[in-house]
């Protein structure tokens, strides 16, 4: 065997290794999840403590924390984002002091927000345990990813559009609007669909934020048991309950997913709008 | 004589019947951070006239043209000195109305930058900023500006499509035509033609010939051809002590038939630069 057959072997069986791993675990989740899987399931309460009865409040739950999450992390990230990479100079001490802390952020363990989150959000502001505090938790969470990918993406546009439209007698403001912006939406919808996936995917962070709570909460105040927090307890407190652990996590995939392909249709819908791809 | 030359016949355009500076340049100097790019440049240009700006690469001409619009701005840690006078306006006054001073000195880049928009929409963005929002306007801008830059009938069935799928000429001469559309005074152009192909190039060129009168152009050009034909006044840079100097500033066709300064002879005759 050549050196060059050698190394396509290798680079093949590193795929096959990794896409299989995924798929294992695809497949084991959908085997053991789909029997359970019935409409009741996904609006019905939990019964036993979870071992039977449905994941109603929960999705209810866990869709209540990511908008609360979304609608403050994403104006507020896509603000600093365009204040770090058009307003202020990228070699300003505040800009690069910004961009370490973010960086830095970004690697904290989200038990350190959980942590965070319980006493600054339910303690310091008497959120209590709430569907608010745990999505402002993981809007603290995200945001890093938020700030530095739309960062990242509004760096990347062309140089030439600020000084052409400067040259234009036009604002930075309209630049930034008519063209840049637009220009980095990929950018900025992947970190969106980064970081809903991080939030969706969370449980330390909201044990200590949103509680356990599995009734279907009446507002953003009530406290509200999250997919994840639900499969972790299943799995790990409830003898007996890895059928609906299986189903939920099942759940939190599709439901996942679906988040993702709204995100992606959104983000192009915008761009198909604003910039004309032909 | 003129076996000296090998450029081609010489058509310095009209001296202009009567100079009348519109802008005032009094040695002005450039700096980034702290390696000087200009040095002591004094220079006019006068109104309605054709002002070629050559010399070699790297002594300043970007630099130079970046003032006048204030360009300079944008560029961190680059500070000017000197007078720069525009119709009376201080260019380096700080409190100036950089925007309205940018809609009176239009500028375009050595590479074109057609927006990410549809051919109309490049042209009306800055318009409908500077405040023209009604659409039969627009349109009637539109179409004579793209008839200026004789675009129109290449384009006319299909400005809703993207400016970025028009050819590098097409996208150059959608520059101008968008650069006009605000009725400048002044149009900077830093190497139009460079990155076109001679038809192309020919075609910006006649255009540049038909704003003589109208606008005032300050051209950057390497094509030392290009400025014998089409420009009215010349000023030659030259890089001294590693900042760059206008060495003779005078009528095109005494810079290419009688330069004063023996550089001057040497970089039009070809024999150094
Ligand atoms: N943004 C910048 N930062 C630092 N130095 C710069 C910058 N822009 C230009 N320079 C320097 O200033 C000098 C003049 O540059 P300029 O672009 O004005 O030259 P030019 O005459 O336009 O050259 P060319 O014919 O190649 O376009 C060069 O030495 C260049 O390296
Ligand atoms: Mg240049």
């Amino acid at each position: 065997m050549s050196k060059n057959e050698l190394t396509t072997v290798l680079i093949w069986l590193m795929a096959v290794l990794v896409s299989g791993v995924f798929i294992w675990l695809l497949a084991d989740i959908i085997i053991h999840g789909l029997s359970k899987l019935s409409w009741s399931f996904f609006v019905e309460s939990p019964q036993n403590v979870g071992r039977s009865g449905g994941i109603g409040p929960i999705i209810v739950s866990t869709l209540l924390i990511l908008l609360v999450a979304i609608v403050t992390a994403a104006p507020l990230g896509l603000a600093t984002a365009v204040l770090l990479s058009e307003f202020t100079r990228h070699d300003s001490v505040f800009g690069r002091f910004v961009r370490r802390s973010l960086d830095v952020l970004a690697g904290v363990p989200s038990i350190v927000f959980g942590l965070f989150g319980n006493a600054f959000f339910c303690i310091y502001l008497g959120l209590g345990f709430s569907i608010l505090s745990g999505g402002l938790t993981l809007a603290c969470m995200v945001l890093p990813i938020l700030i530095r990918t739309a960062e990242e993406g509004l760096q990347a546009t062309p140089n030439d559009y600020r000084l052409a439209t400067a040259a234009l007698g036009m604002s930075r403001s309209s630049a930034l609007f008519h063209l840049l912006l637009p220009a980095a939406t990929p950018a900025i919808a992947a970190g969106l669909l980064l970081g809903i996936g991080r939030a969706g995917a969370e449980t330390a962070a909201l044990i200590f934020t949103s509680g356990y709570v599995d009734r279907m909460p009446d507002s953003l105040f009530d406290s509200g048991r999250a997919l994840s927090v639900h499969i972790y307890d299943l799995s790990m407190n409830v003898a007996g309950g890895d059928a609906s652990a299986y189903s939920s996590a099942l759940v939190l995939i599709i439901l996942l997913l679906i988040i993702n392909s709204i995100a992606m249709g959104l983000a192009k819908h915008w761009l198909h709008r604003s910039i004309v791809t032909v | 004589m003129n076996d000296t030359y090998t450029l081609g016949p010489l058509q310095a355009g009209p001296p202009c019947c009567d100079p009348e500076p519109l802008i005032r340049v009094e040695n002005l100097s450039l700096h980034y951070g702290t390696k000087p790019a200009l040095e002591g440049v004094s220079l006019d240009i006068y109104k309605g006239c054709i002002t070629a700006l050559i010399g070699p690469s790297g002594c300043g001409k970007t630099s130079f043209l970046s003032v006048l619009n204030r360009l300079t701005d944008m560029i961190p840690g680059c500070r000017v000195s000197g007078n720069v006078h525009f119709d009376n306006r201080d260019l380096r006054n700080p409190a100036l109305d950089v925007q309205g001073l940018r809609r009176d000195i239009g500028m375009i880049f050595q590479k074109p930058v057609p927006f990410p928009l549809s051919i109309r929409r490049n042209i009306e963005l800055p318009l409908r900023e500077h405040g023209m929002s009604k659409q039969a306007d627009l349109n009637e801008v539109i179409q004579r500006v793209l008839l200026d830059v004789g675009l129109w009938d290449e384009v006319k069935d299909r400005l809703e499509s993207s400016a970025q799928a028009l050819s590098g000429g097409q996208q150059q001469r959608l520059c101008i035509a968008r650069a006009l559309a605000l009725k400048p005074k002044v149009l900077l152009m830093d190497e139009p033609c460079s990155a076109l192909d001679p038809i192309s190039s020919g075609v910006v060129e006649d255009l540049i010939q038909r704003l003589r009168g109208k606008y005032t152009v300050v051209i950057v050009t390497h094509n030392l051809a290009q400025a014998r034909r089409i420009a009215n006044y010349a000023g030659f840079f030259w890089v001294k002590e590693r900042a760059g100097c206008l060495i003779e500033f005078g009528q095109c066709k005494q810079i290419f038939e009688a330069p004063a300064h023996d550089l001057t002879a040497a970089y039009v005759n070809g024999s150094r630069g």
